[in-house]
């Protein structure tokens, strides 16, 4: 019985000549209503309604609970959970091996905003040829509820009191790095999510996604941004690690108009802002995204949409001039210089 | 004059930091090597662009002995700030050279002074643009030494033209001051010292080379096809002349690139880039130091686990941080077997001469390939930066070892299911395949978290210490891929020395002077990888007392026999020590003296 339950979906094969199922991974860890999942779900269309191989594609992530994410997608692209901060880095090397191959990377904004900023932003200026995907909470998951760069000033959180810094805008970070396509999203809008994955897979150079993803367990305060609170009244304790209370995932109830705003509901009441981008409006421009990016902090919004676009800078691999053959399929032939060369260094050495 | 010393003294040349004088000090020992004398050149500098103190030691030896002596025969002052503490170093019997603008110095009845008037030379010398004085200056005493001691003044020429490819323009701007400084000796100086240099067959087929530009090319003829790497004293040249040949011996017939090199954001990069790209199938390597090593550590701990080939060249300085960033030593010996949380046993490969600096460049990659683990070189800053002698490099005498690898038709043909960490073959060493691999079967998730033999996410006790314990045995299998010891038997079954890396060259002294001078005879080994051979145990058990000579404090070398041979403690002495410098036989001596006798 349960083995005829695919076998609808399996009937529809896109240009590929690949099912839906084609596209998946192993199902998720992660807490039950958690933005991340939606993320790996709209992945998963993305490629399929791109007639994307998935063999043409790697997969990495740093550490923390957006970077478990990439087992949830494509199980046939090969994959790399490395370092915490350290996936760029990785990525880049790794891509050298076969530049044929696209990128996609589940960061968070632990893992990419603090201990990897560096490397965040050193990879934006190689313009690395990767779909940069930040699921970003505002909070560390995986060590239970701790302050991220993200994370708003005033927000409140059980163990760690009132947080007292500036929040990184990981877009701004990027466009100052010289980014070469830079979006905002939200976990919620997965028609958006789908739309910019998309774009950011046809991009060559590096895409950076910025996807408010609520964590359902442990940024769930009155008024937080990236929250997803859990009712004041409820009996759950909500920073006791051992229960998790299962819950819906925040869904917007209907189409997101370009250029409108949507005060988003959570569960307890509390609300964050979206502005979803004029359709008018040019990402092209660099000074307008600043521009954008800076209204949008003084009105508290978070805008969301295409940001920042620049299609015609050359991506890292473009500035090697390799050879035509994946660097990792070349042998001994071409790899080693020929003997009769070895007299001649020899003869430069003095 | 008493009787003539020949071939057989130093010069020490003391000068400040980036005035020039590595061209004039490398012109002399270019020119003695071209004259057929065994030479060996030390540049002992500070961490520092311009103006600190900097010595450069210049050693002949008729016998062939190039490593560093403690006495200072000629002693040549052109830094005023120096200058005294170089005139009290001059050792007795010797000869002082001085700019004689810094006044005189005082009486020293035991020693010959020559003052050498450099500006008037300089100011005498055809026609010096002024803003080349300061650096042209340093060629005075090229000359002036040539004439004193017998270097000849055509392989000083030759020497010009190889430091300057063959510019004629800067070649004569040197060599005329060179010459009329010559010519200025020979007028002004009464030789009364007897130290000469004469011709001898000695170089005849050796090459000149520093390990950074011999680890560069070997790693090129090994095929090296990412670089990713970070300044960092004395690895920098490594990356450097990486990028100075690479174009030069790697494009492709269309003038296409075979490798890529990236200078990362931090060590930190270098290394997440190198082990990206050897885990995506390509020859892969970094340069770095101390510094740059701990803050590789914990990616090279992932590359352990998740078993990705990785080439490190740690150029080896002293002491953490900066320590003294431009001063030798084999400090980071334990760290380097060692780096990695958890349980790890890295590969390490020691190269004990500049030609073999080449032959590891492309034997690490094999090796790191086959066992599928990162593989750590450790050079020095003695082999890094300075100018060896060395016997000419020899072209690979082995093919390419890809290691256990599949690809798509590997994967077709193959009757069982592919494992990425299933061990078939039972020597620990699992089949892998790397992205770009278009089998539909070939993918699979590489992570530090627990895994079962098909990469599978695992928690399971069992697993996990079944995993780590195959990835053990891949280091019994190693060894026979590894470099085996080289034993320099003296007839010894009694006493023996182990040694190391650079060190070697002031053993080989030590082992000579030792039978010259106390009738005493010590076999020698050199260690060239860890895990060490079974030949080390064999060497060892076969002797009554066994020195261990090594440039640390601790005993990092004695360390590691101990802690894989703890039956054979009772035969092992540390002779260890750590100063910065370039080991010298007599350090060595009087350090293996102490120890005989307690």
């Amino acid at each position: 019985m349960a083995q005829t339950l695919p076998m609808a979906e399996a009937a529809q094969t896109n240009l590929a000549g690949l099912t839906k199922n084609d596209y998946k991974g192993l199902p998720s860890t992660l807490c039950q209503g958690c933005g991340h999942n939606s993320i790996a779900a709209q992945v998963v269309t993305a490629a399929y309604e791109m007639n994307i191989v998935p063999q043409n594609v790697v997969k990495f992530s740093g550490i923390g609970c957006s970077s478990k994410s990439p087992t949830y997608f494509l199980n046939r692209s090969f994959g790399f959970n490395s370092l915490h901060g350290r996936m760029p880095s990785l990525a880049t090397g790794a891509l050298f091996g076969d530049i044929t191959l696209k990128g996609i990377g589940v960061s968070g904004d632990g893992d990419s905003a603090s201990i990897g900023m560096g490397q965040f932003k050193h990879t934006m200026r190689r313009n690395t040829n990767m779909v940069y995907i930040i699921e970003n909470n505002g909070v560390y998951g995986l060590t239970k509820g701790q302050f991220s760069a993200t994370a708003e000033v005033g927000l409140t959180l059980k163990k760690q009191g009132v947080n007292q810094y500036m929040p990184i805008d990981i877009c701004m970070e990027a466009i100052a790095s010289n980014a070469s396509f830079v979006a905002r999203s939200f976990a919620g809008d997965p028609k958006q999510v789908k739309e910019l994955l998309k774009a950011a897979f046809a991009h060559k150079g590096i895409a950076v996604i910025d996807i408010i993803s609520p964590c359902v367990t442990f940024n769930n305060q009155d008024n937080a941004y990236h929250s997803y609170s859990w009712g004041k009244d409820h009996e759950a304790p909500l920073h006791e690690i051992s229960f998790i209370p299962a819950r819906d995932e925040i869904m917007l109830p209907d189409e997101f108009e370009e250029g409108s705003v949507r005060e988003v509901e959570m569960h307890d009441g509390s609300s964050i802002v979206l502005k979803k981008l004029e359709k008018e409006y040019d990402p092209t421009n660099r000074y307008s995204a600043l521009n954008i990016l800076e209204q949008s902090q003084e009105n508290n919004w978070l805008v969301t949409g295409l940001i920042y676009l620049n299609p015609s800078k050359p991506a890292l691999s473009d500035k090697y001039n390799l050879v035509d053959t994946a660097l990792n399929r070349l042998d001994e032939s071409s790899l080693r210089p020929g003997p009769e060369t070895i007299n001649e260094i020899n003869s430069l050495m003095f | 004059m008493g009787q003539l010393i020949k071939n057989d003294f130093s010069i020490i040349v003391g000068t400040a930091n980036g005035s020039g004088s590595q061209t004039s000090n490398s012109t002399i020992l270019r020119a003695l090597f071209k004259m057929g004398i065994p030479v060996s050149g030390k540049n002992l500098f500070p961490s520092n662009i311009q103006g600190l103190p900097t010595w450069y030691i210049i050693r002949a030896s008729k016998d062939g002995f190039i490593a560093r002596r403690e006495e200072r025969e000629i002693v040549v002052a052109m830094n005023k700030k120096s200058f005294e503490k170089d005139f009290a170093s001059v050792t007795t019997g010797g000869v002082f050279y001085y700019d004689d603008s810094f006044g005189t110095p005082p009486a020293r009845e035991d020693i010959t002074i020559y003052p050498m008037p450099v500006k008037q030379i300089i100011r005498e010398a055809s026609d010096v643009p002024s803003n080349l004085r300061d650096m042209i200056s340093n060629m005075v005493y090229v000359g002036i030494l040539s004439q004193m001691h017998g270097i000849e003044m055509d392989k000083i020429e030759t020497a010009l033209s190889f430091a300057f490819k063959g510019k004629r323009k800067a070649i004569d701007l040197n060599l005329d001051v060179a010459k009329a400084a010559a010519a200025w000796a020979a007028a002004n100086l009464q030789k009364v010292d007897p130290y000469v240099f004469e011709p001898m067959d000695k170089t005849h087929g050796l090459i000149m080379s520093d390990g950074n530009l011999a680890g560069a090319l070997g790693s090129i003829y090994g095929g090296v096809q990412f670089v990713g790497w970070y300044p960092i004293t004395p690895a920098t040249s490594l990356a450097e002349e990486l990028n100075e040949y690479l174009p030069k011996l790697r494009q492709s017939p269309d003038g296409k690139a075979t490798y890529a090199v990236v200078q990362a954001e931090d060590e930190l990069a270098a290394i997440g880039m190198c082990i990206g790209a050897g885990w995506s199938g390509l020859r892969s390597m970094t340069s770095t130091s101390g510094p740059g090593l701990s803050l590789m550590t914990e990616f090279v701990g992932l590359a352990y686990y998740a078993e990705i080939p990785v080439v490190i060249w740690d150029v080896t300085r002293i002491g953490p941080s900066t320590g003294l960033p431009t001063r030798t030593s084999q400090g980071d010996l334990n760290f380097a077997v060692n780096m990695g949380h958890g349980d790890t046993d890295n590969i390490v490969l020691i190269p004990g001469s500049i030609n073999e600096c080449f032959e590891f460049g492309w034997r690490s990659f094999d090796i790191a390939e086959r066992i599928q683990t990162p593989v750590i070189v450790l050079s020095d800053l003695d082999f890094g930066m300075n100018q060896w002698m060395t016997e000419p490099f020899l072209y690979p005498d082995s093919p390419m070892d890809r290691g256990k690898i599949l690809w798509e038709d590997d994967l077709d043909k193959l009757k069982e299911t592919w494992g990425r960490y299933l061990d078939v073959d039972g020597d620990g060493i699992p089949y892998r395949t790397v992205p770009g691999n278009r089998h539909p079967a070939a993918a699979y998730f590489t992570r530090g978290t627990g895994h079962d033999p098909f990469a599978k996410y695992s928690e399971e006790p069992d697993v996990w210490e079944e995993n780590l314990n195959r990835i053990k045995s891949k280091f019994i299998t190693a060894k026979k891929y590894l470099p085996e010891p080289i034993i320099e038997k003296n007839g010894s079954s009694k006493e023996a020395i182990i040694t190391l890396g650079s060190t070697v060259y002031a053993v080989r002294e030590t082992v000579a002077l030792r039978k010259q001078n106390e009738g005493k005879e010590f076999d020698l080994m050199r260690i060239r990888a860890i895990p060490f051979s079974d030949s080390v145990r064999d060497f060892i058990a076969a002797h009554e007392k066994v020195y261990i000579v090594e440039m640390n404090r601790d005993g990092q070398l004695y360390e590691e026999l101990l802690v894989n041979m703890p039956d054979l403690a009772g035969k092992l002495v540390s002779v260890a020590y750590s100063d910065g410098m370039p080991p010298s036989a007599s350090r060595i001596i009087s350090e293996m003296q102490k120890k005989e006798s307690k």
